[in-house]
């Protein structure tokens, strides 16, 4: 995957969790990043929906467990949205 | 986003090479660029290592809640950083907030905060005037407004009595549809007034108590629109009841209290006139092709320039600084009939093809202020970049797109924010023309004693009241200059000082031939031993070099010795700004003690030595003696 939106997910995760691009893959995850904690999490998740001007559901921000699926998640609502 | 990629690397090899300002300036380009959460942590991580190398103003906030604030404290600190101010920021625990304010060892008075903002959801407050509205009596809404003002004034009182920090305090909303829909708005003691009812209640303790002011929360949900700004899922998830979209309208809406409360604030706006004051070019399109008036497309900059008449009533310096020929401006801001400003409401006006950098320090000098007490207006982005990287310190006001929207960038400025209005501020755009005419008149006569002679200036010393409790506060705040010790004092820390019996707070207010100063100076002294200490020694810069200050120092001397004291002391602690004020005790017989890092402390014998007010200068005293 590398689209525009799919960029644009790694670049937030980089920035919330003050981590440099290189390092963030699909399998980054709070194991593999220090600084995502639920706290950062909320931010993360707050984060795509303010760049994307979408919301997700309670079931969709918990089942966000690596970038891969962050990106994911956003590209099919993004799909959603535009019908 | 290549852009946004490009900018970052860039900021990370700035930063690496040691050139602060010019990362500072990247930073601050990337957030005009992509506002946001995201960007928040990476500025607030980058600003963190630069923040010794830049001038930033520091500011202790604490934030008592009663939802989610975290992802609020990252936009806070970035926006912060952007508009210059460094803020450390304490959370109080989750709807601790009565503790927290009723215990004077609380977590929350520790932290010794400068200000502190309370934020309590109508929802949490009162619950029944939220949701449950349909099953209240008359009796009983009343009862529940009352609960809820009670409970605020007894939160208030303690917290004055523990702390001399600022408070702000945010109203209560409604909510978005009432319990009982159109019927509520058709009855004297519906939810909605009810909610208006504990609103204004507030506001009027606010003005009992001092350093307490109100955030009116429902006119900021209001402003970006109702219907979108909560998420309640998140809100019955993860107590966060803001939409994304929205959190950075709180940030900038705390913003706007944390400036003025800080004292980082624009004194003065440098207009630029083509494309800004008016549409078009002045010098291509004629005065009476010029876009300015009541009608579309003119009426964008009429809009705009009733912003800055407000700015102007609001004690602001307007300037213009434009590239222009200097005859054909002045006709037009005399003759056009579609201009609401005219040439007498600049203080100081710089209409050549020279460089506008330049040309706002001059500005800076002439108005005797500093320059980062400058904001710089205008449509020419190249003009705003030199600017931006020629003086770093000058607030720039980005203005770009649709001229309709110019007037909303003035006006949601942080920088032009106040929180009180004083009547030397409602008056400064005269004192400054009468200073035209005083300096004009300076320069005829042969000696400087000639001159102080023919101002027949008058001063008047007198202790602090409430009448001039604002304004004593305002000028330790915002005195950069002519300020020995530049110490920052809030209306309640100089109300405790003046009520102790060892210290004297005393103002000073100068009138002459050509009008009153107001109230220009203050001195704030300490008694002990055989000893006074002059905390705090300042003058307004629009009398600086008027011999004034000899007047209020004599005054402090006279009154130690008068007490039987045998020593007047005082430091003057060097800052970037305080040059003019370097030699004033030098000059005035004091003989130096100590000097070191801080500064330098300085001493007069009061048995050796008299210190006489000038000659010119006609004095009058009013001291209240304590008890």
């Amino acid at each position: 995957m590398t689209t525009q939106s799919y960029e644009r997910v790694r670049i937030i995760a980089s920035d919330v969790f003050g981590v440099s691009l290189e390092e963030i893959s699909d399998e980054s995850s709070p194991e593999s990043i220090e600084r995502w904690d639920s706290t950062q999490h909320l931010t993360f998740v707050l984060a795509l929906e303010e760049a994307f001007q979408l919301q997700l559901t309670p079931e969709e921000t918990e089942s966000i467990r690596n970038i891969g699926e962050a990106a994911k998640l956003v590209q099919k609502k993004l799909q959603v949205a535009r019908g | 986003m290549g852009s946004g990629l490009q900018l970052r690397s860039e900021i990370d090899h700035l930063i690496e090479s040691g050139d602060a300002a010019g990362a500072s300036r990247r930073l601050s380009e990337l957030w005009q660029q992509e506002p946001g959460s995201a960007l928040a942590s990476f500025l607030t991580s980058r600003y963190e290592k630069l923040r010794s190398g830049l001038p930033f103003t520091s500011h202790r906030l604490a934030l008592l809640r009663s939802f989610t604030v975290e992802p609020l404290v990252t936009l806070l600190r970035a926006a912060g950083f952007v508009a210059g101010l460094d803020l450390t920021v304490h959370v109080g625990d989750f709807n601790a907030y009565p503790q927290e304010i009723l215990d004077s060892t609380s977590a929350l008075y520790a932290f010794r905060p400068d200000t502190v903002i309370l934020a309590v959801q109508t929802r949490d407050l009162t619950p029944e005037l939220w949701n449950g509205y349909a099953d209240l009596s008359h009796e009983s809404v009343r009862a529940s407004v009352e609960r809820a003002l009670n409970s605020f004034e007894s939160w208030m009182k303690a917290f004055r009595q523990y702390s001399p920090a600022n408070l702000i305090v945010h109203t209560l909303e409604s909510p978005p549809i009432p319990n009982l829909g159109i019927l509520d708005a058709q009855s004297d003691s519906g939810q909605s007034a009810a909610l208006r009812q504990i609103n204004e209640g507030l506001r009027s303790r606010c003005r009992e108590f001092r350093g307490m002011y109100l955030l009116d929360y429902s006119s900021l949900i209001a402003r970006y629109g109702y219907s979108h700004w909560h998420d309640e899922k998140k809100w019955l998830t993860a107590r966060m009841p803001i939409s994304a979209g929205h959190l950075i309208h709180v940030a900038h809406e705390w913003l706007r209290f944390l400036m003025p409360l800080s004292g980082r604030v624009a004194k003065a706006v440098v207009v630029d006139l083509d494309n800004t004051l008016w549409g078009g070019v002045l010098g291509e399109d004629g005065m009476h092709g010029i876009q300015l008036g009541q009608e579309y497309p003119g009426a964008a900059y009429q809009a705009l320039q009733r912003a800055l008449f407000d700015l102007h009533r609001k004690g602001i310096l307007l300037a213009v600084c434009s590239k222009n020929n200097l005859d054909d401006a002045l006709e037009a801001l005399q003759k056009h009939s579609g201009m609401l400003l005219r040439q007498e409401h600049f203080a100081a006006m710089r209409i050549n093809w020279g460089d506008k950098v330049q040309n706002l320090r001059e500005i800076a000098a002439e108005l005797n202020i500093g320059i980062d007490a400058l904001a710089f207006l205008d449509d020419n982005p190249v003009e705003r970049d030199q600017v931006r990287a020629a003086l770093p310190e000058v607030m720039v006001i980005e203005l770009s797109g649709d001229p309709n929207a110019y007037v909303d960038r003035v006006r949601e400025s942080p920088f032009f924010e106040r929180l009180t209005l004083s009547e030397e501020d409602r008056q400064r755009a005269a004192f400054y023309a009468a200073e035209r005419k005083r300096s004009s008149a300076g320069q005829g006569f042969a000696s400087k004693e000639d001159f102080f002679r023919s101002l027949e200036q008058e001063a008047e010393i007198a202790s602090v009241g409430p009448a001039t409790l604002a304004r004593i506060s305002q000028l330790t705040q915002k005195t950069n200059q002519f300020n020995l010790t530049t110490r920052r004092y809030s209306e309640q820390q100089i109300s405790e000082m003046a009520s102790r019996s060892d210290c004297d707070v005393v103002s000073l207010r100068v009138r002459d031939r050509h009008g009153d100063n107001g109230l220009v100076g203050v001195g704030i002294t300490r008694d002990s031993g055989d000893s006074r200490e002059i905390d705090t020694f300042l003058l307004s810069c629009r009398v600086i070099g008027r011999t004034v200050e000899t007047a209020l120092l004599s005054h402090l001397a006279e009154t130690a010795r008068a007490k039987g004291l045998k020593f007047l002391r005082g430091w003057f602690l060097p800052t970037k700004k305080n040059a003019p004020a370097k030699n004033f005790y030098a000059e005035h017989g004091f003989s130096m003690e100590r000097n070191n890092d801080e500064g330098s402390q300085w001493v007069l014998d009061l048995q050796q030595n008299h210190i006489e007010c000038p000659a010119w200068i006609k004095l009058h005293v009013r001291i209240e003696e304590k008890i």
